[in-house]
């Protein structure tokens, strides 16, 4: 990678208002060809979070700096990147939180390729959804099309759906970060919609064969580090993989499961 | 270089302007009805507005009180937007939305429940009966996410971080539209023989906001540039409850939820301010103490609401006159406290967080306030345009042919005061309705040639910005047309202020001639800021017309030098439209006459 020149480092900010401490970025810049940190120093007042920096910085010194962003409270998952080599969102990471007098290092999600800054081509996951049979419900119980459905039967589904699809599991899973078996894995993220799919009380499809032959559930060896990155605190790993993991095993190597579910129908 | 050389081109049926719910779902309709089926949006799929709705969808299923039904839905509605409604909007509205959720469970939603296993529907502010289905408090990204995912296997093809910058017409009818994708900077040309708008607010031309970069209000100002009308536009929600701190999330939604949950408002000296204060249309609905708010808050269904439950307008209001008065919080907001329910349940804090989990989350992770213990400060913040698009209500068609809209996008049926929860399920219930009209329409109309000097005009006007590397940073205009809309055009407005706005206006258009961008065009905010400045423009300058031509307080407008409702006013919308020589002329359209045997409903429900 050729490196590019430093211009807007030498910009310098208003002097700080009251109670505003100044803070030092390392900020990746460039697309996928070309690219290196480039330094920022903004003046951050009380109750910052990262993602007003950057804001402060396109504002005031580099208008062309690219992210992605929409809601600002955590709700949309559109502002992944790496805080400091944590995959975090930008929006939700308060200033004071950060080392003072650190450099705070930003940059774009690794594991996916660059487009430009602090924007990555997440592409592959919308099409990965795609491949995942979609929801087939049992027939409505109740005259008026309606279903009876329970809070504690749906507890475990409605964690599950409280993704945000902010993809900051798949950016860390050492299966795609490092290994790139983005062709054979589906990713923690997708494990898991599977699994809200499976575990949906309505549900009748089955999609325990396509995890393990075509999803490559295989290829998790439940290091948790999806877990630990998850904004929204689902457990992906022990209440969503797992439990699939062994679904595989009872489906595919427990012949008296398997033989007892041909018999009483799927679920 | 040919046409084809400069515009990547591509061809639908019907073509759908955004990603929220009513896009979706009108995508989704056309869809079904065989048509091809192409979806713009700004941002990736499943981020649009919509995910961040909060409280729940209203729809009369009577699941939690058997008194109601779409009868008290349609009074509710009418009564929350003074009358200014479409009436045949607001029953459709009211008749469907049950059905429309249902819909949404047999796409794989899955709404919190009752104990008999049905959907649960929470209190709201202005509905007579608990009527929101809701999922916690991320009821938007359920619904998004279940449309989102049953509509990527209805053959749509969806286009993300694409803007559309301009629709191109010929001989007055839609043939199409002219947009740039932000990865490349490349310019597109869609043909289509409709186009469904579902692009959402305008937030973004106020300092303070809940909404995100994208409500710049693109289809109001699209759709007027193309010959239609802009309806209620002085009507701009305040929400009573946004963030006041820390100052970067200042205007960051605090759903109603926690009131319906049980959430109090008390000023700076303990007082629960909203007892002070009740509009006479509501008063026989209020409690008349704090023991009988609770029972109701708990189900009682002989207990009348307490008035933190009143419409949003009103209460709005009354915390911007506490504010005022020197009796606001240490940060100029007022303090909405839920965890004082602990003095009547005994495990409050694990019931907060299970009912109001991103609440919860938002305040102690972006606040450091525990929202089971203490106070939140809260005060009021843009939130929703009741105004837009005018369309027929049978259709959702506006007056270009070929040019539908659906959700927040378009007026009618929340008049002059949207109630909470009623947006979700206008999405869903006017984007079906968009998507299939659009389909319809396409069937019976042939294609129409796109106008390729139109395109390339509108071309150059968008790129100008790169040949004035030095001009005005976009940046500065946008901060200041905030500001003007904010102090001048807000929640209490005077003639001559509004004015003054106008002037402002007019001196931010020139400045706009003078803007400057650098860099190049692949992903590039500070020209896409350039981009979408002319749109928030012309929707600063329809509110503050038509606001100033409505001498007259009702629902979201507040006016200080008239701060009376006229009965006169209460005959007419205010509609602006692009004149011939090209200035915004605000004319006033009686009202539509509301059948009789819907008269009769209003007078039943009194
Ligand atoms: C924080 C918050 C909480 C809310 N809570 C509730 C609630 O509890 N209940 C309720 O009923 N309502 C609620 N609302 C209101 C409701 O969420 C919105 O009114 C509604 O989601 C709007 O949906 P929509 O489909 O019309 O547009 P949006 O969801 O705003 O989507 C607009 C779409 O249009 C696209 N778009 C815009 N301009 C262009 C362009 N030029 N080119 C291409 N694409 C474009 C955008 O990218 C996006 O995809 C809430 C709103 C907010 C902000
Ligand atoms: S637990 Fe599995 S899916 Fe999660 S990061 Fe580790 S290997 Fe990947
Ligand atoms: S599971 Fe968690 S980390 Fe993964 S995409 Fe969803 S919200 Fe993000
Ligand atoms: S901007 Fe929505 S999650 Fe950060």
């Amino acid at each position: 990678m050729s490196t590019q020149t430093a211009t807007a480092a030498i910009t310098t900010p208003k002097p700080p208002a009251d109670h505003a401490r100044p803070v030092h970025f390392r900020i990746w810049r460039g697309d996928k060809d070309t690219g290196a940190f480039v330094e920022y120093t903004v003046n951050v007042t009380e109750g910052m979070v990262l993602l007003d920096c950057v804001h402060r910085i396109q504002a005031e010194q580099a208008s062309d700096l690219a992210c992605r962003w929409n809601c600002k409270a955590g709700k949309c998952g559109s502002c992944s990147a790496e805080i400091n080599g944590k995959p975090s969102l930008m929006c939700m990471t308060r200033m004071d939180t950060l080392p003072p007098d650190k450099v705070v290092t930003v940059e774009p999600m690794r594991s996916f390729p660059l487009i430009r800054d602090l924007v990555t081509d997440v592409s592959w996951n919308f099409r990965v959804k795609k491949t995942i049979k979609p929801f087939k419900p049992r027939k409505p119980d109740n005259a008026d099309g309606s279903w009876t459905m329970f809070q504690q039967d749906i507890d475990r589904v409605q964690e599950f759906r409280k993704c945000i699809e902010c993809f900051l599991c798949q950016d860390v899973c050492h299966v795609i970060r490092d290994h790139h078996k983005e062709d054979e894995f589906i990713g923690p993220r997708f494990l898991m919609y599977t699994a809200a799919l499976e575990m949906h009380p309505l549900d009748t499809e089955d999609r325990v064969g396509d995890l393990k032959n075509r999803d490559g559930i295989g290829y998790c060896n439940i290091t948790k580090c999806c877990t630990k990155v998850c904004p929204e605190h689902i457990g992906i790993t022990d209440n969503a993989i797992i439990p699939m993991k062994e679904r595989v095993v009872d489906e595919f190597y427990d012949p008296i499961t398997r033989l007892f579910r041909i018999f009483k129908g799927k679920k | 270089m040919s046409f084809t050389d400069q515009y990547i081109v591509h061809e639908h049926d019907v073509l759908v302007i955004g990603a929220g719910g009513a896009g979706l779902r009108a995508a989704i309709e056309a869809s079904a009805a065989g048509v091809k089926v192409g979806v713009i949006c700004k941002s990736l799929l499943g981020k649009a507005h919509t995910v961040m709705a909060e409280g729940g969808m209203a729809a009369a299923m009577g699941n939690v009180d058997d008194r109601d039904n779409w009868e008290v839905h349609f009074a509710d509605t009418m009564r929350g937007g003074q009358y200014l409604n479409n009436p045949i909007m607001v029953e459709h509205h009211a008749k469907e939305a049950p059905a429309r959720v249902l819909e949404l469970e047999s796409w794989g939603a899955v709404f919190d429940r009752t104990k008999e296993g049905k959907i649960l529907q929470r209190n709201f502010g202005g509905h007579r009966y608990p009527r929101l289905a809701h999922v916690g408090d991320r009821t938007g990204l359920e619904l998004i996410r279940t449309l989102q995912d049953h509509g990527i296997h209805q053959g749509m093809e969806v286009f993300m971080e694409m803007t559309v910058v301009s629709l191109l017409t010929t001989g007055g009818r839609i043939s199409g539209v002219l947009g740039y994708d932000r990865e490349r900077g490349r310019m597109h040309v869609w043909k289509a023989k409709a186009v469904v708008l579902a692009t959402g607010g305008i937030g973004k031309s106020f300092r303070i906001t809940s909404n995100s970069w994208e409500g710049t209000g693109d289809g109001h100002a699209l759709a007027y540039e193309a010959g239609a009308e802009l309806m209620d536009m002085e009507f701009v929600q305040f929400h009573p409850t946004g963030m006041v701190w820390p100052p970067s999330v200042r205007g960051i939604l605090v759903t109603e939820g926690v009131r319906g949950e049980g959430g109090v408002l008390r000023n700076s000296e303990g007082k629960r301010f909203m007892f002070d204060d009740v509009p006479d249309a509501y008063r026989n609905q209020v409690a008349k103490d704090e023991e009988e708010g609770w029972r109701y808050v708990c189900g009682d269904k002989n207990a009348n609401r307490p008035p933190e439950l009143l419409t949003r307008d009103h209460v709005a209001r009354c915390i911007n006159r506490e504010i005022k008065a020197g009796r606001g919080s240490p940060h100029g907001g007022v303090y909405l406290d839920i965890g004082w329910i602990k003095e009547k349940l005994p495990n409050a804090s694990a019931h907060i967080q299970r009912k109001l989990p991103s609440m919860y989350h938002q305040f102690k992770q972006l606040a450091g306030v525990d929202i089971t213990t203490e106070a939140m400060e809260v005060g009021p913040t843009t939130h929703y345009v009741m105004g837009g698009v005018a369309v027929d209500g049978h259709t959702q068609m506006s007056c270009v042919p070929g040019l539908f809209a659906a959700g927040e996008v378009t007026a009618g049926l929340h008049g002059a005061n949207r109630l909470g929860g009623n947006s979700l399920s206008d999405l869903i219930v006017f984007g079906k309705l968009a998507g299939e009209h659009a389909a319809k329409f396409v069937k019976e109309h042939g294609a129409v040639e796109v106008d390729q000097a139109q395109v390339e005009a509108h071309t150059r006007a968008i790129m100008a910005p790169f040949d004035r590397p030095n001009g005005e940073n976009p940046y500065g205009i946008q901060q200041d047309l905030q500001n003007t809309m904010q102090d001048l055009v807000g929640i209490v407005r005077v003639q001559g202020e509004m004015e003054l706005a106008l002037a402002k206006i007019e001196e931010y258009k020139a400045r706009l001639k003078n803007v400057g961008v650098i860099g190049h065009r692949e992903y590039n905010p500070g020209w896409h800021t350039a981009i979408d400045l002319p749109c928030m423009l012309t929707v600063s300058e329809s509110i503050t017309r038509s606001a100033l031509d409505r001498k007259e307080s009702r629902g979201a407008q507040f006016r200080d030098d008239y701060p009376e409702k006229s009965a006169e006013c209460s005959t007419f919308n205010l509609v602006a439209k692009k004149a011939p020589d090209g200035s915004m002329q605000v004319t006033r359209r009686p009202i539509l006459q509301m059948r009789d045997d819907l008269k009769a409903v209003i007078e039943k429900m009194k």
